[in-house]
């Protein structure tokens, strides 16, 4: 259906309108993952926090971007993973929507502060104790579904991301797609921050997930860390 | 504390290592009163099965009393008397709430590996590799149950271990692989290997309604074994060949249902066996499915394999024009111990079964090394070791 979608889309600019349908049929989220494809992820996402005319907002560029592209300094990364967690989506949208839980399960960040509904500042672990800070604004939250955020002007990162809830078929719970995108900054912090997100930040990503999964399902998040061992 | 901790391919060794500590709020502590070498483990004691590192504590067929609990737990406490399944489970995902246990999503904090190599994860094993969830293992004084509030049954004081024991593994596992044989009134049932999971498998197709039992093993001590406590028709492999005796025994028919309780080890006869052997040493297969495709070849149009031997990766040559030909059904699986440990706890109250028959030695755990070294190269009649820490 995404791909579907973003080829009219591509087409032209008149079929705008189909584009709105599908965002108006099956929400948000597909049509940020169907924007993915072209542009930046804040772009998209601004373009839906905003309202306003969603296929220019899918391919417009952000000008961070811009400026990165000029200087030739690696193009953003981009993480998608998906997971299936048997509790209701309100259950989860909750904890989510508190960035202040983030850190229970996402093992880069060490502390986020939610200043009020709009803004929070987060802090992520760097390699050799060092830090890396932002501060993050919610674009939209429609309650119970959806939640996309992205960090403001002057960020030692600039990211953006985004989260959906969607009911899974059947009695199997809610499925979280969780979409994430960073702009690495040149130089000797570009590569201190790769570290940071993981040589495989795919894998990071479905870590992260496995781990929000454990707290929402078993209470706990599953460890061996302190075990015993014969190891020398 | 002591533990028997993995060296290299044949070597373990018992080590004194930490205790355990409690590290989650559903974990208990359980200080170990028997603990056995199951067959699989052979396969790690072996360097089989991938993932395993050196100093790890290994086995996973173990009961005990808890010394200490948790604060999520409420319904254990200290001194209470337990037998602990070996497949890790947390009890809240929909896998657990559907009695599939062993396909856990919650237990393995190492899923990512398995999700590469098997695209999807599954539960933890207690002392059974990283790949697994890379648990401490049994074969200690104590260890770290994970989940007790579902991961544990309660026992009474006054059975011996013995009698107890092998709920938390062989039992169920072998009882699971007789169920998913679907047994109908009349089947005539084979089981390949007559090790502590063949034995219950036996014992649990004739619970099951199962008209003839037939087992294939080499070991003569081990077919007698099945033989008695079993009421098993027996096939020596090295004497006679497999196929044409099960042919003979069937009818011409072929058995209903063959239960693999061998697995990725399997010993064949002939070229076939150098085959998956040199395979197997040069690394380009992980297992030898030598008893899979005995029995694909053995079992009766429109029968049905149950897989309880334990696979890790690949396997070649598998005769799989005859399984679809003939219309076979594959079942297979880590067993689903929290599923079945109360109903076996109530046959074993009830008398109405007694697994403490195959337990051919009792050791200290100090003598782990021995132990390991009889059971894999079947010496001194070994059919199961239980150590005593
Ligand atoms: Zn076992
Ligand atoms: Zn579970």
């Amino acid at each position: 259906m995404t791909s579907t979608s973003e080829n009219k889309a591509n087409s032209s600019q008149g079929e705008a309108g189909e584009v709105e349908r599908w965002a108006s049929l099956i929400g948000g989220g597909a049509l940020v993952l169907m924007g993915l494809r072209q542009g930046s992820l804040r772009g998209v996402l601004t373009a839906l926090a905003g309202g306003g005319l969603l296929y220019q907002g899918a391919t417009k560029q952000s000008t961070i971007q811009q400026a990165q592209e000029a200087m030739g300094i690696n193009k953003p990364i981009k993480v998608e993973k998906t997971v299936t967690i048997n509790k209701p989506a309100d259950e989860l949208y909750r904890f989510w929507h508190n960035f202040e839980n983030l850190p229970t399960f996402m093992k880069h960040l060490k502390f986020v502060k939610v200043y009020n509904e709009k803004r929070s500042h987060w802090i992520a672990n760097a390699p050799l104790g060092n830090n890396v800070e932002w501060d993050a604004d919610i674009l939209e939250d429609r309650e119970n579904e959806f939640i996309s955020w992205a960090s403001v002007e002057g960020a030692d990162v600039d990211n953006s991301g985004f989260v959906r809830f969607q009911k899974a078929p059947g009695d199997r719970g809610t499925e979280v797609k969780v979409v994430l995108e960073y702009n690495l900054p040149g130089g000797a912090l570009a590569a201190a921050v790769a570290k940071i997100f993981g040589e495989e930040p795919e894998q990071q990503i479905g870590d992260d997930l496995r781990r929000f999964k454990m707290l929402m399902e078993a209470g706990e998040i599953a460890t061996t860390e302190g075990q015993p061992t014969g190891r020398r | 504390m002591k533990a028997v901790c993995w060296q290299s391919a044949n070597e373990v060794r018992v080590e004194t290592v930490p205790d355990p500590k409690i590290l989650n709020p559903r974990d208990a502590i359980i200080k170990i009163t028997s603990t056995a070498i199951c067959g699989s483990d052979l396969h790690i004691y072996g360097g089989y099965i991938p993932t395993v590192q050196q100093g790890d504590i290994i086995g996973h067929e173990f009961m005990g009393e808890v010394v200490e609990v948790g604060r999520g737990l409420d319904n254990l406490k200290v001194g209470d008397r337990v037998v602990v399944p070996s497949t890790i489970g947390c009890g809240r995902c929909n896998y657990c709430q559907s009695d599939m246990w062993s396909l856990c999503d919650n237990s393995n904090p190492k899923g990512w590996m398995q999700e590469k190599l098997y695209g999807n994860i599954t539960s933890a094993i207690y002392g059974y590799s990283h790949l697994l969830g890379g648990y401490a293992g049994a074969q200690a004084e104590y260890i770290r149950v994970p989940f007790a509030d579902v991961g544990v049954v309660k026992v009474p004081s006054e059975i011996p271990d013995d009698k107890l024991l092998f709920i938390s593994d062989a039992i169920p596992t072998g009882y699971m692989g007789a169920e998913l044989c679907d047994i109908q009134p009349g089947d005539t049932v084979a089981v390949w290997g007559c090790g502590a999971v063949g034995q219950f498998a036996m014992i649990s197709a004739y619970m099951m309604g199962a008209e003839k039992v037939i087992a294939i093993d080499r070991f003569p001590e081990r077919l007698a074994m099945a033989k008695k406590y079993a009421k098993a028709e027996v096939i020596n492999y090295e004497e006679v060949n497999t196929g044409e005796a099960l042919k003979e025994m069937t009818g011409g028919r072929g058995p209903d249902a063959c239960i693999d309780a061998v697995g990725l080890e399997a010993h064949g006869v002939g070229l076939e066996d150098f085959y998956d052997q040199t395979k197997q040493k040069l690394r380009l297969e992980t297992d030898r499915p030598h008893v899979l495709r005995e029995m694909m070849v053995a079992c009766r149009k429109g029968g049905t394999l149950s897989i309880m031997g334990v696979y890790g990766g690949f396997v070649d040559k598998i005769p799989l024009g005859a399984a679809f030909n003939k219309g076979l059904t594959f079942r297979m699986g880590q067993m689903h111990g929290q599923k079945y440990m109360h109903l076996l706890l109530q046959l074993i109250l009830e008398d109405k079964l007694d697994p403490s028959f195959v337990v051919t030695h009792e050791l200290p755990l100090e003598e782990a090394p021995h132990g390991y070294h009889i059971f894999q190269q079947k010496k001194d009649n070994c059919v199961k070791v239980v150590l005593k820490p």
